[in-house]
């Protein structure tokens, strides 16, 4: 089976991480090719490929200018998916940030010998 | 640059009917292992701060039983169960899972800890049964009243700046 199916999915589309990078870019305005090829320092058809996926789920929109094409975000067709993943993402964040506290509790020397009186961290 | 301990998570969709979460921690996999699955320490970092855990559940052995719940803090009862189906203690864990929201929607979470030089890297990998169900499952999120979690995120990322 080709794989074009999965890459028509918003989902998908944004969650690859080139991609994802590629969409960061074009947040900050409207970029032609060549310039998005040189920040991201992949091969042209590398990016045009991106672009291709980013394209056909609406995520970017492109204008021709001259014998350039402009690429920008079509932030109405992205959003919810955006927030969808970046509030998943800030849950887990926070889970793990609350872990984090849990695994240094169990990490602390409870009744080792204490070498130093644990009040200045990292000075 | 700032060094951060460990970093946010990281979700990706690999494919589309799986939802893939990764971490880091500073802390062996034995230890990680124990704050996963001892009752009394999930507890302390399920809610991620969104709300209060009500209920804490986990018999882990092959075919036992798991169910968390969290009061969200706007009231609304969120549920989570399932079964445990492998388990090789700190490398390995597969479960299924049911947010009871969604009943007809279950997935099978595969948790990975892989340890380097005393540090662990943690990776949850959600696989749902179809897309559609992987796609309830972000929605549902927003149902717990997570839309204010996009706030934290930006904190996270400034302090990563």
């Amino acid at each position: 089976m080709a794989r074009a199916s999965t890459t028509t999915d918003v989902f998908n589309a944004v969650a690859e991480p080139r991609r994802r990078q590629i969409l960061d870019l074009l947040a900050g305005g409207e970029r032609s090719v060549t310039e998005l090829i040189r920040v991201l320092g992949l091969a042209q058809p590398q990016v045009s490929k991106h672009l291709r996926v980013l394209r056909e789920v609406g995520a970017v929109e492109v204008r021709e200018d001259g014998r350039r094409r402009l690429y920008r975000l079509n932030g109405p067709a992205l959003k919810p998916i955006h927030d969808w993943v970046k509030d998943y993402e800030a849950m887990w964040s926070d889970r793990f940030e609350a872990l984090d506290a849990v695994l240094d509790e169990l990490q602390s020397p409870q009744g080792h010998k204490e070498e130093d009186d644990g009040h200045d961290e990292e000075r | 640059m700032a060094m951060t301990k460990s970093g946010s998570a990281r979700v990706t969709l690999p494919a589309e009917d799986q939802i893939l979460i990764t971490r880091e921690f500073d802390a062996p996999a034995e230890l990680v292992w124990k704050a996963w699955t001892t009752p009394e320490l999930v507890r302390r970092w399920w809610h991620a701060n969104r709300g209060e855990m009500t209920v804490c559940d986990i018999d882990l052995r092959v075919g036992g039983g798991w169910r968390f719940a969290m009061v969200a803090e706007g009231g609304l009862e969120v549920g989570f169960h399932g079964e445990y189906r492998e388990i090789v203690p700190f490398e390995r864990l597969v479960s299924t899972e049911v947010y009871e929201g969604f009943p007809d929607a279950g997935a099978v979470n595969t948790l990975t800890l892989i340890e380097v030089d005393g540090r662990t890297i943690l990776r949850v990998l959600v696989q749902h049964e179809l897309k559609e169900h992987r796609d309830m499952h972000i929605a549902s999120g927003m149902e717990a009243g997570l839309q204010d979690a996009l706030d934290l995120m930006e904190q996270v990322a400034v302090s990563l700046g």
